[in-house]
């Protein structure tokens, strides 16, 4: 069983979800526009991670093989949804502005890829406490490519980030290029995909510097 | 044997689907109030920017009028419209009314608020599922373009330039996103059109 010192290091860096197992590309890519997109669908995502790795490692000896895929998406898509209505219902502020990346949750393939792999098999305590790093390390891959992104595609940093988080985190809104002068591809498509690419390089070169072996998504999972 | 197997799949995702289902039904009921109370609060809020509070001395969403499509129309025209009518001594002095465009990724809901000969008082967008950070500029909380349109009617700027500047207009689209001003342009103009052809029904009080 892995402790979960081991997890937590998994999660953020040596298995994450984005930069070594390349999943969850369609809201990676999607919502890395800014970094203040890119950190609000990463906690969406970890809330939702964390409530249904818990609960499919809750009832792991109940699910049956042939059946788990449809519990899994089952468990996901019923999470997502309470999140939504609870967050709509109670945190409306953070609704308005969250509101709109929570049902793209649904689409992503690591949380079903963690269930697969991690909280089919392990107890209550590891799982949720795997969803929640895994979560954590999809928001810092999200985070880092939307702030390469937005830095170079609209000179900014961090813009909004009073929106999604309060006022009081306003000193986080930079600007580095004058309006108008950032490289717009950066902010289309094509952006995201040179983005999560030089980054992945990027962390396989620090991982070779610290000479460890480069991971395939294979070493702590199972392959998903 | 088969089958006895088949069966026990099938009874297990039932009961996770039943289990589920009734989380969800449960999270529905008690959000619901609260859901609609802040869908409320956002309308009232989204009508003060459209209808200012010194138009008025009633409660403009009390004093709205239901507008039946006309018959045989098609599409969009096929809906009917709630206006929200501010008065102020007995007399329409504004209207305010949802307005539909289409945008880079569906359809875009604005509020259009209107005084009574027709002038722009403000638009606000409601909701919209356009880009992050290129589309979503039509929102007041990410950049003043929305505004731009205040005070301007259909006969100003003349109706063939209620268009962006790459359509031979007046209006400027944003670098990056062209459809989203577009729909939001042709949405307010058909809005006032809309105006135009039923003011009597809107302005009149019973």
């Amino acid at each position: 069983m892995a402790t979960y010192g081991r997890i937590a290091r998994d999660g953020l860096w040596d298995n994450n979800g984005v930069f070594s197992m390349l999943l969850g590309m369609c809201p990676t890519m999607a919502m890395t526009t800014s970094a203040t997109n890119g950190f609000g669908m990463g906690v969406a995502t970890a809330v939702v991670m964390a409530a249904s790795g818990f609960l499919v490692a809750l009832f792991r000896n109940y699910i049956t093989t042939e059946v788990r895929i449809p519990v899994y998406i089952l468990i996901v898509a019923s999470m997502v949804t309470v999140v939504d209505l609870g967050m709509n219902a109670w945190m409306h502020e953070l609704y308005k502005v969250l509101g709109l990346f929570i049902p793209l949750i649904v689409s992503n393939c690591l949380p079903l890829a963690r269930l697969e792999a991690f909280a089919a098999k392990e107890p209550v305590l590891p799982s949720l406490w795997d969803g929640i790093f895994m979560g954590a390390g999809f928001t810092f891959a999200l985070t880092a490519i939307g702030a390469v992104r937005e830095i170079i595609g609209s000179g900014t940093l961090f813009a909004d980030a009073s929106l999604l988080l309060g006022p009081a985190f306003k000193f986080m809104e930079m600007r580095f290029l004058p309006e108008d002068m950032g490289v717009l591809l950066m902010i289309l498509p094509p952006g995201g995909f040179l983005v999560t690419g030089l980054l992945v390089v990027a962390k396989r070169m620090i991982d070779l510097k610290a000479g460890k072996e480069i991971q395939m998504g294979g070493a702590h999972s199972v392959a998903a | 044997m088969k089958n006895d197997n088949a069966m026990k799949h099938g009874l297990i995702l039932g009961a996770f689907c039943l289990g589920f289902g009734i989380l969800i039904a449960l999270t529905d009921r008690v959000t619901a109030k609260e859901i609609a109370a802040r869908a409320m609060e956002d309308k009232i809020n989204s009508l003060s920017q459209v209808l200012p509070a010194e138009l008025h001395d009633n409660n403009p969403i009390s004093d709205a009028i239901v507008l039946k499509p006309e018959p045989g129309k098609q599409g969009e025209h096929a809906k009917e419209t709630t206006v929200y009518r501010a008065m102020k001594g007995g007399k329409v002095t504004g209207l305010a009314y949802e307005i539909r465009g289409s945008g880079y990724a569906g359809e875009m809901k604005l509020m259009l608020g209107l005084d009574a000969d027709g002038k722009i008082l403000g638009v606000r967008v409601l909701a919209h599922k356009e880009t992050p950070g290129l589309g979503d500029k039509i929102e007041v909380k990410k950049g003043d373009w929305i505004l731009r349109f205040t005070g301007l009617s259909l006969g100003n700027p003349p109706v063939e330039k209620w268009k962006v500047k790459k359509d031979g207009g007046q209006f400027d689209q944003f670098a990056g996103a062209t459809i989203t001003p577009r729909g939001v342009v042709k949405a307010i103009r058909e809005g006032m059109e809309f105006y135009a052809a039923n003011q009597a029904k809107m302005t009149e009080v019973k």
